[in-house]
């Protein structure tokens, strides 16, 4: 025992004293020449230096030739911004037989489903670990455990898509891509060696997930786990830089010539709604598709292996919280991310929302309704686990009918497609009746609708087995307050909703920030008031985990497919209101391929793509399930 | 009897559909007198699509509804004594197959179906009166003439009745008098899905070049407004842009600028 004791401090140690020296060695490069803040990550400054001939900023090749050389050797030396070149077709290489934009469409669109995953997971499982270590409850970290378990084929997978995506970026739009390293040269390689600590991160997180399962270590794990999330979500807002550049350029001229300063490119209009829009959905994806694993293994698990199937529901459950608590403030990150793109281009938000791409954003309100059905479903059939939640079944179908009136209302179309019969029954494009249904106004309503909707269906599952006891205040009165609280919002809502018609556009768009705020009060409200309730409570009859209906659970797989097209139709969207531009207004797409596509053939492709990713999760998800498989020989060794 | 037990969610369905088959056109006959708006069949489908998924949803989320509610069918298709009714239904369910594929495949003198944006996005310059306009930075140069303003209205006004109300009518409701000889029918500017959710640039340049200015994308648009800056100076387009604002209370759209 002693011996066992003393390995295991001296592993700790040194664990402890390679991780240090992998932080150092990651951090080193970066010291001295990549300071990443508004005044010092300016390479105009660096530059400005060089052409000086004063002390060149870590180029010393450059450097030293400024500083030997006078006059001429300074000026050939000397930054010249250029503006992007102007592109023919001859000068994007063909390769016979290969199709450049699908295949960088394909490559790009299967990396990001990966890295969203990969990136959203770890956060939760951070979390979930989290509140294992202050509840003392050992069933959250075996499943925070099993979390990392799954998706760390995900980083292999994604990793291996991006290094594709980065070859066939530079091998089929080389000028493109030189245009953009020439901005974004250092953040390119700033991000590359991040690989190295998100794998340092990853790997120690994972591995050493059992070895610090002690008091003294778990803290260090913790860390680690930190340390993980840190890489991973730099690494993503690196990347949406770049993206976000494409989309809405800055720090550059008019004629496209950078103006020298890195952030000014990096931090342009559309930088951090998009940073939150991704952050929050990873976190929403990462958990349906857990939850869609956990499904799976429920489904698959033997029926008499009733701890197991215990533990997948559970599991299955907790995933399901994480993607709605992701979901539910999603609609409003895109909100912003979609008034910034108004605010920058006029043109691309009506091309976006009111012009050829608007129909996709049907499809979008239609996967989103989708979403929320499942949702509902899948808690009200969690009602099955609890005998004593009969008693709130009355109100499952008023609470249906008022899903499905929201979402018919949110996905209705402002354009509508029509034959000619149609359009002269209906008198022109404008339709008399569904038309008011078309705008933002209603679609605010009815977006708040569902959320409030939803989150009763989760407080009705929340208080399905347990009754509040005693005299108190709460107790006696909490349920009507809720009651109060549920109708004055709804009201506050549909009556803002109202309101909004008949009041300019532009104060009408500041109206969907009190219905928001009206349900996220109502949320934090009612959950404030069921703690006060159900502080004294007893339980009226058992939670069965387990005891969950096969249908249940495809409502799971459900969430996990509609979320995967969503993401791969609204990043389709998102990428080709660009339309014929590699950087909008500034940099012409001028290969074979530079047309904006129809929408079958858009949804056509994208949904090819997720059919390949969905093949592709099965292999991640199978992969955890190999991995702890016997072979015979194992089981046999083990045996004797 | 239980066997007929699904035909409630059904019959909750269709009572549905046929409410919005027949209540939505009427009343919009009522708000758009002269019109019968039907749903178009590319929404109704996903109407009715979405009202059948929650239906179902609803009367199958306790095992008591799924069973009673779906059980049927695993009676009818697997219960080796229900010959007959499998027979029965294998046949209605195959005539109806039969019945949408025809309705899909048979031919049709009707035009192709087509989408057709309503706000088209508009281009960032558009050329009139011999002058390039950038729509996107383009503002009303009269809104900001407060001291002239009421003359202003006024002069767009006249321009209005003189040249725009024969299609849009006096009232701004897109019923002057030849309004039924268009099809798209001339837009009903008080409307709140029209000039209220544009800015002043957009109206501008939908007014200067008319129909045969609109985008590539989603045509045909069939539209016969005619491009009035071969007719109209600029300063009168402006004016009537005036107009039409302060006449039906909306306010322009502004787009906020990115700080």
């Amino acid at each position: 025992m002693a011996l066992k004791k003393n390995s295991s401090v001296a592993g700790n140690r040194y664990l402890k004293i390679f991780m240090v020296a992998f932080a150092l060695a990651v951090l080193f490069p970066f010291s001295g020449s990549l300071e990443l803040s508004a005044e010092n990550f300016s390479v105009s400054d660096v530059w400005a230096e060089d052409a000086a001939g004063g002390e060149p900023a870590a180029t010393e090749g450059e450097g030293a030739d400024g500083e030997s050389a006078e006059g001429e050797a300074v000026e050939s030396n000397e930054w010249k911004p250029a503006p992007p070149p102007v592109l023919e077709t001859k000068d994007y290489p063909l390769i016979p037989g290969f199709n450049s934009r699908m295949w960088v469409w394909y490559v790009a669109q299967l990396h990001l489903f990966f890295a969203a995953f990969v990136l959203g997971v770890p956060m939760f499982v951070w979390a979930i670990e989290l509140i294992g270590v202050l509840s003392g409850d050992k069933r959250y970290d075996r499943m925070a455990h099993e979390f990392m378990k799954v998706s760390m084929t995900g980083f292999s997978l994604a990793a291996s898509f991006g290094g594709l995506l980065a070859f066939l970026l530079f091998v089929c739009y080389p000028d493109f891509m030189s245009y953009m390293t020439s901005i974004f040269g250092k953040t390119m390689i700033f991000y590359a060696v991040l690989f190295f600590a998100e794998s340092f991160f990853v790997y120690t997180y994972y591995y050493g997930w059992d070895a610090m399962d002690n008091a003294k270590m778990k803290k260090v794990h913790l860390a680690l786990g930190l340390g993980l999330n840190i890489a991973g979500m730099t690494l993503m807002v690196v990347s949406n830089s770049w993206a976000s550049f494409m989309m809405a350029p800055s720090g550059i001229g008019d004629d496209g010539a950078f103006l020298g300063n890195v952030w000014a490119a990096i931090n342009g209009p559309l930088w951090n709604p998009l940073n939150l829009h991704r952050v929050i959905a990873n976190v929403a994806y990462g958990g349906s598709l857990t939850a869609a694993y956990a499904a799976y293994k429920f489904v698959t698990v033997d029926p008499k292996a009733t701890e197991d199937r215990a533990h997948y529901d559970w599991m299955g459950y907790t995933s399901f919280i994480v993607a709605m608590v992701g979901l539910l403030p999603l609609p409003f990150a895109g909100y912003w991310l979609t008034k910034e793109v108004y605010g920058y281009s006029q043109q691309m938000g009506i091309t976006l929302m009111g012009g050829v791409f608007a129909w996709l954003f049907i499809l979008q309100a239609v996967l989103i309704g989708a979403i929320f059905l499942s949702a509902n479903y899948y808690l009200w059939c969690s009602l099955g686990r609890t005998e004593a939640a009969k008693r709130y079944y009355f109100m499952i179908k008023p609470l249906g009918i008022v899903i499905v009136i929201a979402f018919l209302m949110w996905f209705t179309p402002h354009t509508l497609i029509m034959t000619s019969t149609e359009v002269t029954q209906v008198g022109g494009t404008h339709h008399p009746v569904l038309g008011p249904f078309g705008v933002m106004a209603a679609k605010n309503t009815a977006v708040n609708t569902l959320i409030l909707a939803t989150f009763l269906s989760f407080q009705i599952f929340r208080r399905a087995g347990i009754k509040a006891v005693g005299d108190g205040f709460w107790a006696k009165n909490g349920t009507a307050i809720q009651v109060a609280l549920y109708t004055a919002a709804m009201g506050n809502i549909v009556i803002l909703g109202v309101y909004s018609y008949v009041i300019p556009a532009s104060v009408r768009i500041g109206l969907s920030v009190p219905q928001v705020c009206t349900t996220a009060v109502v949320i934090i409200l009612a959950m404030i008031i069921d703690g006060k309730m159900f502080k004294k409570s007893e339980e009226v009859s058992e939670t069965k985990w387990g005891q969950m209906p096969m249908r249940s659970q495809y409502a799971l797989f459900m969430l996990a497919i509609s979320f995967t097209w969503l993401m791969g139709l609204m990043g389709y969207c998102r990428s080709a209101i660009r339309q014929h531009w590699h950087v909008y207004t500034v940099f012409r797409d001028n290969s074979v391929e530079a047309f904006t596509p129809t929408l079958p053939f858009a949804a056509l492709h994208v949904t090819i793509i997720v059919v390949i990713f969905m093949a592709l999760v099965f292999f991640m998800f199978w992969m955890p399930i190999l991995a702890s498989k016997k072979g015979k020989v194992g089981a046999e060794q083990k045996a004797h | 009897m239980k066997i007929l037990r699904p035909l409630i969610p059904l019959t909750v369905i269709l009572i549905l559909y046929f409410a919005l088959k027949e209540g939505v056109p009427y009343l919009g006959s009522q708000l758009h007198e002269g019109t019968w708006p039907v749903i178009p069949t590319s929404v109704m489908k996903m109407y009715v699509f979405f009202i059948a998924v929650g239906v179902l949803l609803i009367f199958t989320f306790t095992d008591d509804g799924f069973k009673a509610n779906i059980g049927p069918f695993a009676e009818i298709y697997l219960n080796p004594d229900r010959k007959i009714i499998r027979f029965v239904s294998a046949v209605l369910v195959g005539c109806f197959g039969a019945w949408v594929s025809y309705q899909y495949v048979k031919p049709t003198f009707d035009a192709p179906v087509e989408l057709r944006s309503i706000h088209p996005a508009p281009p960032s310059n558009a050329k009139m009166w011999g002058k390039t306009y950038s729509i996107g930075t383009l503002k009303n140069p009269l809104r900001e003439d407060k001291e002239n303003f009421a003359a202003n209205v006024k002069a767009g006004g006249e321009v209005y009745y003189k040249n725009c109300f024969y299609c849009h009518g006096d009232r701004m409701l897109g019923k002057g008098p030849f309004w039924d000889g268009f099809t798209p029918v001339p837009a009903n500017f008080v409307d709140i899905g029209t000039i209220a959710q544009l800015s002043e640039s957009f109206v501008f340049w939908r007014i200067g070049t008319g129909g045969p200015g609109l985008p590539s994308e989603a045509t045909p648009w069939l539209s016969a407004m005619p491009v009035w800056h071969e007719f109209l100076s600029e300063e009168e387009v402006w004016k009537v842009i005036l107009f039409l604002y302060d006449y039906t209370g909306h306010s322009p759209r502004v787009i906020e600028p990115h700080h």
